[in-house]
């Protein structure tokens, strides 16, 4: 039995994950925290926020992030592919920087409108 | 030119009062801000898990404060950025400065507060030792960061586990600092779990419960703290010291309304809790000076601090077209054991409804809250948890209202058999 704080929401329920029995979770209130508690023992996940540069004066950083959760060991990769990113502005909120990371089919976003 | 509503502060409790009090028909609506953009503090919180109960689904803070600020297009509200509030009055004028427009005084009907808060820094925890540069408030870490973009340090020791510490502690992390250590006086974290989780277990960071930084060493620029487990009675107990080479100190050792426009104004602010005293529609002492969001009291998600908000912005219209609600037969809320941090600490007896916040002030397993007048229970909600750093909250209905036959009720936190 795996002891586990779900961190989908902050709720923060305490999840237990039965490894010898088909992952089964109980503790979860939601259908989301069975999904985590399932996915974070078998191939654990998270999305990743951070910022690029951009050619604006005022607003030298646009905040991105991965609009959906990658692998957990990628973190640090994908955090190094934006260092060399310098946006053009204007950038808008849901505009891709970075398609399809890993070939997860996740992408970076920007999530600030930067004009 | 007399507005309807003048806000002072363009973050997440600003913007919804606005937008709120557009809604319920008012038109001359102002929100005046300090920054050079709306959405307060929420731009410089990059990481996610705002809006799960408001938008269901997980925002980043840009995104949480973008919905609203695109919600204020065509409504007619007027905002007033790079301008900084001096002095509001009891008889609702607002002095501001700008250096477009210079010193003005504006005029309104209504006016909410919603100027949020602020950290608290090295000086108000008395931390011994030198004073070199490299000790920060994590807040202010954060915004060099993720707004200016210059980083802050290389090797971290964060104190206090509030969860701007512990974002930090990951965003760091990712930064390719080295975060040593995240050291907390209580023995429990501040924080929320998630973050526990999230920001110091999935990048090794040990967390230090019931320790605190006992010295910081350095000439410059920080070169090494100590930290020491401290007793029951917080104090440091010796033998128990252990030196860290960093050259940053991060604090996120709570945070305080901030309320010197208030405290100016002569509205009543409570001792205890440093936060405006509010009535259940968010009115304060003053008739039609409303106040929301963090400058009442520190909330743990901006979720709750919307929908306050939005109560603050309704009330300021009701109160604009409708007139002042009645102040008499009042009911008081008192806190009993263990509770504190009560919101409000009055109930109108003509409310419809009111919602009633607190804090418990030690960790309770299985337990129960109780709103008892005299000793008729008007509401009996039983808990699997509660802890100080997460906001309960009562809603008692406008029949339990009208149950009401003292004018005082109290709300108890208990253990009671599972």
């Amino acid at each position: 039995m795996i002891d586990l704080i779900c961190i989908t929401c902050p709720r923060g329920c305490h999840l237990k994950v039965d490894e010898e029995n088909g992952y089964e979770v109980t503790g979860n209130s939601c259908p989301r925290g069975k999904e985590y508690g399932y996915n974070e023992v078998t191939n654990p996940k998270r999305v990743v926020t951070s910022t690029v540069k951009t050619d604006s004066e005022d607003y030298p950083r646009c905040p991105v992030k991965t609009n959906g959760a990658i692998p957990k060991e990628k973190m640090f990769e994908a955090m190094a592919l934006l260092e060399d990113v310098v946006l053009k502005t204007p950038v808008h909120h849901g505009d891709i920087i970075i398609k399809n990371l890993f070939d997860t089919g996740i992408d970076f976003v920007a999530t600030k409108d930067v004009l | 030119m007399m507005y309807d509503l003048i806000v002072v502060g363009g973050g997440p409790a600003g913007l919804a009062a606005a937008l709120a009090a557009n809604e319920k028909g008012l038109s001359k609506i102002l929100i005046i801000e300090r920054d050079s953009q709306l959405g307060g503090i929420l731009n410089q919180c990059i990481h996610n898990g705002f809006g799960l109960h408001y938008f269901k689904e997980e925002l980043t803070g840009p995104e949480y404060a973008g919905r609203f600020i695109e919600m204020l297009e065509g409504t007619g509200i007027e905002a007033m950025t790079d301008t900084m509030v001096l002095d509001v009055t009891q008889d609702k004028k607002v002095h501001c400065i700008n250096p477009e427009k210079g010193y003005q005084v504006l005029e309104a009907k209504s006016i909410v507060l919603a100027m949020g808060c602020r950290e608290r820094t090295r000086g108000a925890i008395s931390i011994p030792g030198t004073r070199p540069a490299g000790v920060l408030t994590a807040g202010a870490a954060q915004r060099f960061v993720n707004i200016e973009g210059h980083m802050v340090g290389k090797k971290v020791v964060i104190l206090g586990s509030g969860d701007i510490g512990l974002i930090m502690a990951r965003r760091m992390t990712l930064e390719g600092a080295k975060v040593l250590a995240c050291v907390e006086v209580m023995p429990y974290s501040g924080g929320l779990q998630r973050n526990i989780v999230q920001c110091l277990n999935d990048f090794d960071i040990p967390l230090f419960l019931s320790h605190t930084i006992i010295d910081i060493r350095g000439k410059e620029r920080v070169e090494g703290v100590t930290i020491a487990e401290v007793g029951p009675d917080r104090r440091p107990i010796k033998g128990t010291e252990i030196d860290f080479d960093c050259d940053t100190v991060l604090l996120s050792v709570g945070l305080i309304p901030e309320n010197e426009l208030t405290r100016n104004a002569g509205i009543d602010i409570d001792p205890k809790t440093n936060g405006v005293v509010v009535w259940e529609n968010m009115e304060t002492s003053v008739p039609g000076i409303f106040a929301s969001g963090n400058v009442v009291h520190v909330h743990d998600l901006v979720d709750y601090v919307t929908g306050e908000s939005q109560k603050a912005g309704r009330a300021a219209a009701e109160y604009v077209k409708q007139g002042v609600r009645s102040r008499e037969h009042a009911i008081s809320v008192k806190e009993g054991k263990d509770v504190g941090f009560i919101v409000p600490l009055k109930i109108h007896r003509e409310a419809m409804d009111a919602e009633i916040f607190f804090r418990v002030r030690r960790i309770f397993e299985t337990s129960a809250i109780t709103v008892k007048d005299g000793d008729k229970v008007l509401a009996h909600l039983k808990r699997a948890h509660m802890a100080p750093g997460e906001m309960e909250r009562v809603r008692l209905s406008r029949a339990l209202l009208d149950a009401i036959d003292g004018d005082e009720i109290t709300v108890y936190a208990e253990e009671v058999e599972a």
